[in-house]
């Protein structure tokens, strides 16, 4: 039995026509949600924890960078980054750079009110605990309180990492070849639209579920560290999107 | 100086004016679809037929988890083949309503399972026909619940919809980057598109979430 | 026994005016918990009584049951000589439709231990919505009579509030006016003052020991006060464990009980 490559270009019909192309841009897609999401969860952590400082301005800053960024849409942050900045600083990011900043600037910020809320949701004599055997403030944090909340993030983080996923297609707007760009090309150049439309939500959707499986094993993982169930629960859209 | 004033000013009437209405027509006309269809996706997906539940659930779930982009090239692109002829905002006004409408759908399906089952033992002891006690009883407070996450995917709809100005709608950031690609300088119209965004998001934020201590209470 | 045999409305001239409540063999399980097992017992029209027993020993059961709010895993109640969740079918009982259950509903109401009203309306529309929406009466007529109502429940002044301005008390009056609005035959009352502050308690006593003496309703109530009991019932039922361990008039029940655990059961309430 010979393995039939799913890219390859002896497929019989549209799907021949399409799917290397397609393949080629569910590469770069997969690049920049990786990118992207290396950026956003580095930055939701940061500011995130900022967020709950009992420093006034380190509050402050933090509070001034989740709205800024949560306030206006990743689109016209990317063409900001891309377009507008080069010529206020004379740096020019190439778009593959621009792109992953944006979702990762963006996303980061909506991550960080993950971090934010699930810090505080720790119960205050589990802080109070570790006070009392003289941990050190980064001991408090690193021991004690984030494995706890991490728990409580992974949920609410599979959604916004899908919604990164889904956001990298706004990359092919400044031309970066992903799969929405490769799909898009592929239908101007006279490609069965419905075929490969299709294609592409499905490629789409495969990587969501991806995501979500990952997800499910990490949130596996991390329960048990802090020795609990993992809460059966499916994937609840309203929770935190609903401020996206 | 980097910031040319000169054009700024030329631009900014158009983009607040002209922009701005585009703008307003499609966070508008796709959150009426959206708060409309979603109420229904989510009692299609409460009804005791798999059949029909199924289904419903499955779609919804698709359409969440893939990108609002390539729905609008559908939407864009195919419906025309199918003879159906709309004008490019029509078509996104559709786009995000439909896409909205399979977030809104979990919103009041939480918020028709928020429902006390007293309130339903209530209707039934008081032999309130079953459309009256859905009709009277459990959406009124379901709805009620859910208006404060509504209210972010209101401004969430805002945000999203310079993502029109791929299919050719002009909203605000349509004709930013239709002014930038004319002197093939963005600078100007996107940081003002930017600010726009910010200038309404933030306080309609803020003031859905005041909405929503209220309502705790 | 005979009621297998003539069920439903065959049976109905006879029983009629001998009982309002039927249970015949009524057993429920949720799950591996039986909550009644093979209970019989009878109400006649008009009469008044108290369920009484620790808890968890399936007085609830008995209401929610008779509301429709449950359904039996075997046995049959009857309603006024009609069966309540089960229709004939030749000469096998089956499920009832919910048209049926509409049908025998319109002769139960009931009051709730943690009221339900409909906090999206205001206490006449709570009043009023069932008598317009189930049983098609015109809104002004069900106005004049949910006004009347709330002049029986002395709260005539609250009509255009809504319950969250309410005490519990006041809420609890409220929910006794609704249920009243559609004219029950039978009315049930499942613990209608544990959740109420004690100085709340006695109004609504008050309140249900007049309705109990003017009118012909068939109550059936559950309750943990026994002085309450002991005033409005004509007959009290002693339950333990799914069965009645002990009935009779509450003079009897409550100065000379004869079994052990209503004994036992009487002294933890009076001591509580």
């Amino acid at each position: 039995m010979t393995t039939i490559n799913p890219c390859g270009a002896e497929l019989p019909g549209t799907l021949g026509e399409a799917m290397p192309f397609l393949c080629r841009g569910a590469v770069v897609t997969l690049q920049s949600t990786l990118g992207g999401s290396v950026i956003a969860i580095a930055i939701a952590l940061v500011v995130g924890l900022m967020a709950t400082s009992r420093l006034r301005s380190v509050r402050g800053v933090a509070r001034a960078y989740m709205e800024f960024f949560r306030g206006t849409s990743v689109l016209v942050q990317l063409f900001w980054l891309f377009y507008a900045m080069p010529i206020l600083t004379g740096y020019q990011l190439d778009k593959v750079g621009a792109g992953i900043l944006a979702l990762g600037l963006n996303l980061g910020a909506y991550g960080s009110e993950v971090v934010r809320g699930a810090v505080q949701a720790v119960p205050p004599g589990q802080r109070e605990a570790a006070v009392a055997l003289n941990f050190t403030p980064y001991q408090r944090m690193r021991y004690v309180i984030l494995p706890q909340a991490f728990v409580a993030m992974v949920p609410p983080m599979n959604n916004l990492l899908i919604e990164l996923l889904k956001t990298t297609s706004l990359l092919s707007v400044i031309t970066v070849t992903d799969l929405a760009y490769q799909g898009r090309l592929l239908v101007n150049s006279g490609s069965d639209q419905l075929v490969v439309f299709a294609l592409m939500l499905v490629i789409y959707f495969l990587f969501s579920y991806l995501i979500t499986l990952l997800m499910r094993y990490v949130e596996g993982r991390a329960a048990r560290v802090v020795g609990r169930e993992r809460p059966r629960r499916r994937r609840s859209a309203p929770a935190v999107e609903g401020a996206r | 100086m980097i910031w040319d004033w000169d054009w700024t000013l030329e631009i900014l009437p158009d983009l607040l004016t002209q922009g701005l209405l585009v703008t307003v027509q499609a966070t508008l006309g796709g959150a009426v679809l959206a708060f409309v269809l979603g109420l229904f996706l989510a009692l299609l997906r409460r009804s005791r037929r798999a059949y029909i539940s199924r289904p419903v659930g499955a779609v919804t779930e698709f359409i969440r988890s893939t990108p609002l982009l390539v729905q609008l090239f559908v939407v864009y692109y195919v419906l025309p083949d199918f003879g159906v002829s709309m004008t490019a905002l029509t078509t996104g006004i559709i786009g995000l309503g439909v896409h909205y409408a399979c977030y809104t759908a979990e919103v009041y399906r939480a918020g028709i399972d928020g429902v006390p089952k007293g309130q339903w033992e209530a209707a039934v002891a008081l032999n309130l026909p079953r459309h009256w006690t859905w009709l009277s009883v459990v959406l009124p407070q379901a709805v009620r619940r859910s208006l404060p996450a509504l209210g972010n995917y209101l401004v969430a709809i805002f945000k999203e919809s310079p993502q029109l100005s791929v299919i050719t709608v002009v909203d605000v950031m349509g004709l930013a980057r239709e002014l930038g690609s004319e002197r093939f300088r963005y600078l100007e119209p996107v940081t003002i598109a930017g600010l726009f965004f910010l200038l309404i998001a933030i306080p309609a934020s803020i003031l859905i979430r005041r909405m929503e201590r209220r309502l705790d209470h | 026994m005979t009621t297998e045999t003539q069920p439903g409305h065959d049976s109905r001239a006879e029983s009629e005016r001998q009982w309002m409540i039927r249970f015949d063999k009524v057993v429920k399980r949720f799950g591996d918990v039986t909550v009644l097992r093979e209970l019989d017992f009878h109400v006649k029209p008009g009469e008044r009584v108290t369920l009484i027993g620790p808890s968890g020993s399936g007085k609830t059961t008995i209401l929610r049951l008779l509301m429709t709010l449950e359904r039996v895993t075997s046995g049959t109640i009857e309603v006024d000589g009609r069966y309540l969740s089960h229709t004939r079918r030749g000469d096998r009982l089956v499920p009832a439709d919910e048209k049926h259950l509409r049908q025998v509903r319109k002769k139960v109401g009931m009051v709730f231990q943690q009221f339900n009203l409909f906090p999206n309306m205001n206490v006449l529309r709570n009043i009023t919505e069932a008598p317009v929406r189930a049983l098609g009466v015109p809104r002004d007529q069900a106005e004049a009579k949910a006004r009347e109502l709330l002049e029986l429940v002395e709260l005539a002044d609250k009509a255009d509030k809504h319950p969250s301005r309410l005490s519990g008390g006041q809420q609890q009056r409220v929910a006794i006016a609704r249920a009243l609005a559609m004219e029950p035959e039978v009315l049930l009352l499942d613990e209608v003052t544990s959740a109420l502050d004690p100085e709340l308690v006695s109004g609504v006593q008050n309140l249900l020991r007049d309705i109990a003496q003017q009118g012909n309703l068939t109550l059936l109530c559950v309750t943990h006060e026994m002085r309450f009991a002991r005033d409005i019932s004509d007959r009290v039922l002693m339950f333990d464990q799914g069965q009645i361990v002990e009935e009779g008039d509450p003079e009897q029940i409550f100065t000379e009980p004869e079994h052990q655990r209503t004994r036992e059961f009487l002294q933890a309430v009076l001591d509580a």
